[in-house]
């Protein structure tokens, strides 16, 4: 099923505008949450390999921290927010007023918030697209984990590889100051929700 | 190690081989595994980074063996048949098949890891082929290397550091 190889131009804008709304309202949520200008970049929408997905966050070995969603609804799919581990004891030292400690562990008090942090920040994500397409969407609770980007990104490839070795991933990146990388969203919708996606916007939907 | 060794790389869904003085890696086994076979006489080495259990629910065009765990083991098990291994010589190892995340409500999918460890072990039974070795389960992620000179597996996981199986 080829369904991918065919996507038009327009349809990539079309998600790269689904995935602006998404993390502007998540970068305004975060930018709230720390009284300071937060901006991101334009969303990054392709159909990249398997093998391609974790170079995005540095690798498939590079260590992450990742607080994964499954969103639930009538557009299910895959929400990650990546960061690494010092952005991640960054933002719960400003944010939390948790006096974070050195090294690359993260008490249970730190992942507790940092799983509160992620949550309203993919609330923000979910409910700005089901807003916008009128579409359900609610993300389950958070999981979190601290590991090789590839382990946990495959983990939202799996929808992807019944029907081929590549995913479409609508992917942001926070940018805080300069060029601080506060974290990254990923929304990996599964490869049957983007008819649904396509329909409640409007855009016509064929396979031919 | 010595860094000089050729390195094949495999990637997700893929499946490569080695011989001699070489080592065969993939990296970031989350809920995937990583299955080996080596013949020792040989110094024939293969692995195959394997995402599913079943190629039965497959929506794709052209099937990728390498990708299921009913397919790939078979299809690793002939490229090495095919480059002269001799069937009874044919050890296996493996890792991987964790579950990167807990949920309360645990679906199918959820249970990806431990599927592809099964699976894996069925195919390998019906081929014939000894399990040696094994380290899968746990949340963790791992990368492997199989070095085919010793046919030693070499696994690098953040929490646990380098073991050797």
């Amino acid at each position: 099923m080829d369904l991918f190889k065919d996507f038009a131009d327009f349809k990539m804008d079309v998600l790269k505008e689904v995935g602006n709304i998404g993390a502007g309202n998540a970068a305004t949520a975060l930018s709230r949450l720390l009284d300071k200008p937060i901006d991101m970049a334009v969303p990054k929408v392709q159909m990249l390999p398997f093998e391609a997905i974790a170079d995005r966050v540095g690798g498939a070995e590079n260590i992450v921290i990742a607080v994964f969603f499954r969103v639930e609804g009538e557009a299910p799919g895959n929400l990650f927010f990546i960061l690494t581990p010092e952005a991640g004891k960054n933002l719960l030292s400003r944010l939390a007023a948790i006096d974070t400690e050195q090294g690359s562990e993260f008490s249970e008090m730190e992942w507790s918030a940092l799983s509160e942090i992620g949550n309203i920040l993919a609330g923000s994500y979910l409910s700005s697209l089901a807003d916008f397409t009128k579409l359900s969407m609610s993300p389950t609770v958070p999981a979190l984990a601290m590991d090789m980007a590839g382990a946990i990104l495959s983990y939202g490839l799996l929808q992807f590889g019944q029907m081929g070795d590549d995913a479409l991933l609508i992917d942001t990146t926070f940018i805080e100051g300069q060029e601080e990388v506060e974290g990254q969203f990923f929304l990996i919708p599964d490869p049957d929700s983007f008819d649904k996606i396509f329909a409640a916007l409007g855009v016509p939907v064929s396979h031919d | 190690m010595i860094e000089e060794q050729h390195i094949v790389k495999v990637g997700m869904a893929e499946l490569g081989m080695v011989q001699n003085q070489g080592l065969i890696r993939t990296t970031g086994l989350g809920s995937c595994v990583g299955l080996t076979l080596h013949d020792p006489q040989l110094k024939l080495g293969g692995m195959v980074h394997v995402m599913l259990p079943s190629s039965e629910i497959a929506r794709e065009g052209a099937l990728n063996l390498a990708k299921y765990a009913d397919t790939g083991v078979p299809a690793l098990y002939e490229k090495l048949i095919q480059a002269g291994a001799s069937a009874k010589r044919l050890v296996a190892k493996m890792a991987g098949g964790s579950q990167m995340f807990s949920f309360a409500g645990t679906g199918d999918t959820m249970r990806i890891g431990p599927r592809n460890v099964e699976s894996c072990k069925a195919s390998l039974e019906e081929l014939g082929i000894p399990l040696i070795a094994e380290d899968t389960g746990g949340n963790y992620g791992r990368t492997i290397e199989l070095d085919c000179e010793t046919g030693i597996l070499f696994i690098r996981s953040i929490q646990k550091g380098i073991k050797e199986l």
